[in-house]
């Protein structure tokens, strides 16, 4: 188990280098360092040897990724690429580009906000999801499986945003039930959880229920349940207790890989209810065009999704000992 | 007011009106108040020794320090001359940045020697570093461990110099009556020492406490907190020099009720809190529900809380009236312009036939219309580049832009010209209907970075006016990036863009039409690169007198001559609207003025008392729509009982 | 003077791919129209879908009209060649030609008469007021008009090749990459598989709002961005390559690209041990042979029936991207761009609800057939995965 584990660590080593090229190379394409001067610099009164002055300062005045003024090793290591891309593999972050600020510490603030409004969702979203897909599988073939069905299939063609507007519009301020937005430290923070979390999850419901019903009946249709049914076992028992555990595989790959954006959080929903988490870290960072921010969240999005892939395969094996990895 | 000495080439004295080329050195000697003291700070806090306290400190004591307000230990001291100086001399730091640096340099005698001088030190340390390192150097990680530290004590500046402890001395190398604009401004603030050498330290900037986030002042305020993806949150500063609210004021404040508290103590308020609020439905709800004092008005909001009157002011309605809430309008010193690239073959040139081209696309880009649609009326059409406030702004019949409009003498207002005039100006200029010589349609490019919501919409209308004259507009909207790269190349013929003056006076306007200053040959602000020769010999003329009738008679020729030009549709002046609660007093906008806040008195009852009552839930319907909810699903699972069963 | 866009290829594609597909289920014994008999619902979603897509090709076939003067002469160059109009109408455009013209001066609710905002006017006696002005064109607006005065029924119209663009072009620009890279993934196996593999995973692991982003300010700034045709960007006098609904698909469909590259390459492994297909390579047919006559039609069904599902995901999609101003240009009709511009609007007071209400109305009628249909597809070629 943990030779697989360490090997499967290993092969993700060329695929967290090929990300950190892939970004350097798109991020200095799309933002030139003269760009990022004239941005950082202001609107007034920008002369031409500021900006070299602003690029010189901040490390932005050598080559892309090949220096030839260089001898030996300072050819590679005496570029953009080496000394602002590469530092991110072993997770220094460095400081941003406009107001200095130190990356790390700042994802490490503001991962709690996005928590906070990510790890109610999820727990919420897999319970209810969970639990309304088992009932439209026990009640499979009936009008009200049917009308469910329906219903989620309407739930899945609405967007995100209507969901949100609506809900601010509504719950916020028709109803003056929830703060429409903002953020609060602690305990405090509560208040203004409740609408994105009830938004989020009614977004989610409808692809969410439709997903785990057909795992339901899946696993329904084979030839263990047909067994449990012919020993006269009642129906809610042979979902409840049969099918549930063995559904557990689909399920966990679905739920595990979407542990990466809890801690990524959701650009739209942190957006929209001013959260200060990662997620409109990024949105912001992506508006002030400071690509150091940017390039540190894409890299840590990648890895984060690594790490859900390989968490997906060790949770197969405690699901399901018959899984085995050698 | 500081007043300036002026001395010729030979040291002699000058009186004030002199010739702006016959002063070689304005002397400004500034004394200031003795009884003085900075805020509380851990920079000031001191050991037994006398040494500071925190000025080393060791990763052992930095562990648990996440703010500022973890260092517990506070102190003092009072303000002196040198901080100034020392101030002055950092703008020239290449490391500080300073942005005002490139303009300030042209002006202050020695800076820009100070500055080439610490950037060749700077070069120097680097490469020493680099060398010491070997091929594995990363500059940027290095300068963040160890960063790179000017002592200023080394350094001379003979522009600014500390006479006594409370005395200190600028020396300009030119006449600069705006000069006092700036001393106003935060670049000339003091800046101790120990405040610097505090920040200096690596391991605070790793935990990001820098001095740009926890300023270190003598002001009514101090920094509490900073969190700017939150809140910051300001605090009244309990050693703020004794400061008394005005006795007298402009004319009708005490009616007003603006001088209702004067002679007391300021600051008022004990606490400000800003809130980040990035989408306006929230922030206009919330200012509603009153959990914001004050707010803007967007233009989604304006038909909710301003009418017009029956003389054309605005005037609160009586949805907002009902709650106490109160308006307050201000000119602000802006001016939003679009304008064409003179030096293109098509739209530039200073011939006749393009001249009137010019003047006629000014004519159908109505900014009336523009006004009512997009800004619900809040601004003023310009007729040049200076907004009301600023000297050199004419009101009625004389101030009017002859090119485009005509008075209306009955009504006493000005009347943009008919479209039919402009019509005929093309056929004049030789595009009759808007088709060149060969018939062939005249196309102009749009540059514009309105990629924003709603922004399609003013592409939309800019396109719709040039249909007017016929003329097909191509809008070129990229980001702000490429299109800064396209308005520096020369690569355009019609912009977009506006501008916020830094201090208000004329000069800081009419300089964005400057010849010298053009954007594409000389890297300055004037995007349209206008140039006229006789207009940029009346500016260096203006530029350096103070404000008198000849200075405004310059300035009326000037405006004559770039309206006949017409590199810009002059576009418009924006009108700031700010409404208020009931319990906010002592409101008084002023767009050039960002120490206001020390005179705002709240009165916290009525705020409380107002949110209670303002925000009570509604229940009912939520209680309806669970009940509801709750008997379809009963009914559902009963009716699945029977059938099963 | 025909002009055509590098999008409206997709669309002329889109329209051959159904008629093509109806023709050979009419013919043969098509599953999927097996299932639509049976399956009313599909049948009505189907019927929406045509709907949509009909619009969608009339608002591809898009001319310049010769440019004319006063008189309406036609404008001629001193070489005697025609002059264009910058502005290329659809076919569309020409057909509602009463909606596209038909502005007012800014928002006016569904069937009003007059304006939604007061303005001031000015009186007969010189005074001025603030009242709610006459509309032009009264009671001809179903849902009413947006800011600056444009009939919002035909934003709304002109979202549907947009929506159609999105959700069909993305899987199309990707699925010859995904079953050439899946396939020979799949088939060879070894050091291939594992180049690709990489590629794919590298690939997916960034996380794709953000690939979008930097591609888009890449690529999303230049030619054409919906509205007026610039000389420039015209090719051959009647294409326009550089379009940046194009470059939105092509990015969407690299972003989405490793799903079914995914699919292909497992597919395309199961295949591989056949026995038929081992046949075809005892008899020394070629790698290439076998792969093109028997992997790859077999591989078919999943090619279409992903098509069906990415659909309304990547309808859905572009609204969001619009939102954070990276979707497509702001003279496109678009429902993301009207989402935008409407969430504002709901703070007005009274509430300008019609552009909110026909974004959604028209997405909705989009998203949920396509839903519905998607489903029944599967199921008719899928009868593995068939829940219902």
């Amino acid at each position: 188990m943990l030779s697989y584990i360490i090997r499967r660590l290993m092969y993700a080593v060329p695929i967290i280098i090929g990300v950190n090229v892939l970004t350097a190379l798109l991020f200095f394409r799309v933002n030139t360092p003269d760009d990022m001067a004239r941005k950082i610099l202001g609107e007034k009164f920008v002369t031409p040897a500021a900006v070299e002055n602003w690029k010189k300062d901040h490390g932005y005045d050598l080559p892309a990724f090949i220096n030839t003024d260089e001898h030996g090793a300072g050819i590679v290591t005496q570029t953009i690429f080496f000394q602002k891309s590469a530092p991110l593999l072993w997770f220094d972050f460095g400081r941003s580009d406009r107001n200095n600020i130190d990356i790390g510490r700042e994802i490490r603030g503001r991962m709690w906000a996005s928590l906070a409004i990510g790890l109610p969702t999820f727990i919420f979203a897999i319970i209810i999801n969970l639990f309304l897909a088992m009932i439209l599988a026990y009640l499979r073939g009936t009008l009200l499986d049917t009308w469910g069905l329906f219903i989620c299939v309407i739930m899945m063609s609405i967007s995100i945003l209507f969901y949100i507007i609506g809900g601010q519009f509504f719950l916020g301020k028709a109803l003056r039930l929830l703060p429409i937005s903002g953020y609060d430290t602690g305990l405090h923070s509560i208040k203004f959880l409740i609408l994105p979390v009830i938004v989020a999850l009614i977004g989610s419901t409808g692809a969410g229920v439709r997903f785990y019903r057909t795992v339901f009946l899946e696993e329904t249709g084979r030839d263990y349940i047909r067994t449990a049914r012919a020993k006269g076992l009642g129906e809610s028992r042979v979902l409840f207790k049969h099918a549930l555990k063995n559904a557990m595989i689909p399920v966990l790959t679905n739920v595990v890989v979407s542990i990466p954006f809890l801690f990524y959080g959701s650009l739209i929903m942190e957006s929209f209810f001013s959260i200060p988490g990662l997620g409109s870290f990024t949105i912001d960072a992506i508006q002030a065009q400071d690509f150091a921010i940017v390039r540190s969240m894409v890299y840590l999005g990648s890895i984060l999704y690594i790490i859900g892939l390989i968490l997906t395969d060790i949770s197969y094996t405690l699901v399901d000992p018959r899984v085995v990895f050698d | 007011m500081p007043t300036p000495r002026y001395l010729d080439k030979s040291g002699r004295s000058l009186p004030p009106e002199a010739e702006a080329r016959r002063v070689a050195r304005a002397v400004y000697e500034i004394k200031i108040k003795k009884d003085i003291r900075y805020e509380d700070h851990p920079a000031f806090a001191k050991k037994p020794d006398g040494t500071p306290l925190y000025n080393a400190l060791t990763d052992k004591e930095i562990e648990d320090i996440e703010g500022i307000e973890d260092l517990p230990e506070r102190a003092t001291r009072g303000l002196i001359a040198e901080d100034y100086v020392l101030q002055i001399k950092r703008m020239a730091d290449p490391l500080v940045a300073s942005p005002v640096l490139p303009i300030l340099e042209k002006y202050i005698l020695g800076l820009k020697e100070l500055e080439l001088k610490m950037r060749e030190d700077l070069t120097a340390i680097r490469k020493e570093r680099k060398e010491k390192a070997g091929p594995s150097y990363n500059q940027s990680l290095d300068e963040q461990l160890n960063p790179i530290v000017f002592d200023y004590a080394k350094y001379s500046l003979p522009g600014a110099l500390v006479v006594d402890r409370y005395t200190y001395r600028i020396i300009l190398k030119r006449k600069y009556p705006q000069f006092i604009y700036w001393l106003a401004m935060p670049f000339f603030s003091p800046m101790p020492r120990e405040v610097l050498e505090f920040y200096n330290q690596s391991k605070l900037m790793a935990k990001n406490i820098t001095l740009d986030r926890y300023p270190v002042g003598t002001g009514p305020f101090v920094m509490k907190s900073f969190n700017p993806n939150m809140e910051i949150i300001l605090e009244a500063n309990k050693n703020y020099h004794e400061d008394r609210y005005p006795e007298s004021g402009e004319p009708g404040d005490e009616a007003a009720g603006f001088l209702a508290d004067s002679g007391k103590r300021l600051p008022f308020i004990r606490r400000a809190v800003y809130k980040l609020e990035k989408e306006a439905i929230p922030r206009w709800n919330k200012f509603l529900q009153g959990y914001y004092d004050n707010s803007g008005i967007s233009s989604e909001s304006f038909d909710q809380a301003v009418t017009f009157g029956a003389a054309g002011r605005p005037e609160i309605t009586s949805f907002i009236r009902d709650k106490g809430i109160k308006l307050q309008t201000s000119v602000m010193p802006t001016t939003y312009y679009a304008g064409f690239n003179m030096l293109d073959d098509v739209v530039g040139g200073y011939s006749v036939s393009k001249q009137k081209l010019r003047q006629a696309i000014t004519i159908a880009i109505n900014y009336e219309e523009y006004l009512e649609i997009f800004n619900n009326g809040r601004g003023m059409p310009a007729f040049s580049p200076l907004p009301p406030g600023i000297f050199g702004h004419i009101e009625g019949k004389e101030g009017i832009n002859p090119f485009v409009y005509t008075w209306d003498s009955k009504k006493q207002v000005p009347h943009r010209r008919s479209l039919e005039y402009a019509k005929k100006l093309m056929i004049e200029a030789g595009y009759p209907a808007g088709r060149d010589s060969k018939g062939r349609p005249l196309e102009i490019t749009f540059d514009n970075a309105w990629t924003g919501p709603g922004q399609a919409d003013l592409i939309k209308w800019y396109i719709k006016k040039f249909k007017l004259l016929g003329i097909q507009l191509v809008n070129r909207t990229t980001d702000y990036n490429r299109f800064q790269e396209k308005m520096r190349g020369g690569n355009f013929q019609f912009f977009s863009w506006g501008w916020n003056a830094d201090y208000p006076d004329p000069e800081n306007f009419l300089f964005l039409l400057l010849g010298s200053n053009s954007k594409v040959r000389h890297k300055g602000e004037n995007v349209a690169n206008y140039m006229n020769p006789e207009f940029d010999r009346l500016f260096d003329i203006m530029e350096n007198m103070d404000n008198s009738p000849k200075r405004l008679a310059i300035i009326k020729k000037m405006l004559r001559i770039a309206q006949k030009d017409s590199p810009w549709v002059w576009g418009y002046h924006p009108l700031s609207f700010g409404l208020y609660h009931k319990w906010v007093k002592n409101i008084k906008p002023n767009a050039m003025a960002n120490n206001t806040l020390k005179y705002i008195r709240l009165d916290a009852s009525t705020r409380e008392q107002a949110r209670k009552e303002w925000n009570k839930p509604r229940f009912l319907p939520v209680a309806l729509f669970i009940i509801i909810l709750g008997g379809i699903i009963l009914f559902s699972i009963t009716s699945m009982k029977r059938r099963k069963g | 003077m025909p002009v055509i866009l590098a999008t409206d290829l997709i669309v002329f594609l889109v329209t051959g791919g159904a008629i093509f597909m109806a023709y050979r289920s009419t013919r043969g014994n098509g599953a999927v129209l097996r299932e639509i008999k049976q399956n009313r619902l599909a049948a009505v979603s189907l019927v929406f879908l045509c709907l949509y897509l009909g619009t969608a090709l009339m608002d591809s076939l898009r001319w310049r009209d010769v440019a004319v003067d006063e008189n309406g002469a036609a404008l001629i160059t001193e070489d005697g060649g025609a002059v264009y109009e910058s502005e290329a109408l659809s076919l569309l455009d020409r057909a509602l030609s009463g909606l596209r013209t038909g502005t007012e001066k800014s928002y006016s609710a569904p069937f009003a008469s007059r304006l939604f905002v007061k303005e001031s006017m000015e009186l007969p006696d010189g005074r001025v007021t603030r009242g709610y002005p006459p509309l032009r064109y009264p009671g001809t607006h179903i849902l009413g008009t947006d800011k600056v005065g444009s009939d919002v029924l035909y934003t709304a119209i002109k979202g549907i090749r947009t929506g159609i663009v999105i959700g069909t072009g993305t899987t199309l620009i990707i699925i010859p990459f995904a079953i050439f890279f899946g396939v020979i993934a799949g088939f060879f196996g070894g050091f291939i598989d594992d180049i690709i593999q990489y590629v794919y995973t590298t690939l997916s692991s960034i996380p794709g709002v953000l690939l979008i982003v930097a591609f888009m300010l890449l690529f999303g700034g230049k030619g054409f961005q919906g509205g007026l045709v610039s000389e420039s960007d015209v090719f051959l006098s009647v294409f326009v390559p550089n379009d940046r609904l194009f470059w939105l698909c092509l990015i969407l469909g690299i972003t989405s690209w490793t799903d079914l590259c995914r699919l292909i390459r497992g597919e395309a492994m199961k295949l591989r041990e056949l026995e038929y297909v081992n046949a075809a390579r005892a008899f020394g047919v070629p790698g290439s042979g076998i792969i093109w006559r028997h992997i790859v039609p077999n591989l078919m069904h999943i090619v279409l029936i992903t098509v069906v599902l990415q659909f309304s995901g990547l309808v859905l999609a572009e609204a969001v991207l619009s939102y954070i101003g990276i979707g497509v240009g702001p003279e496109m009709g678009s429902w993301g761009n009207m989402i935008n511009t409407a969430r504002l609007e709901l703070s007005r007071e009274p509430v300008v609800w019609w552009n909110l209400f026909a974004s959604f109305l028209f997405m909705f009628g989009l998203v949920l057939p396509a839903n519905i249909f998607g489903d029944a597809v599967r199921d008719a070629l899928d009868p593995k995965l068939r829940y219902r």
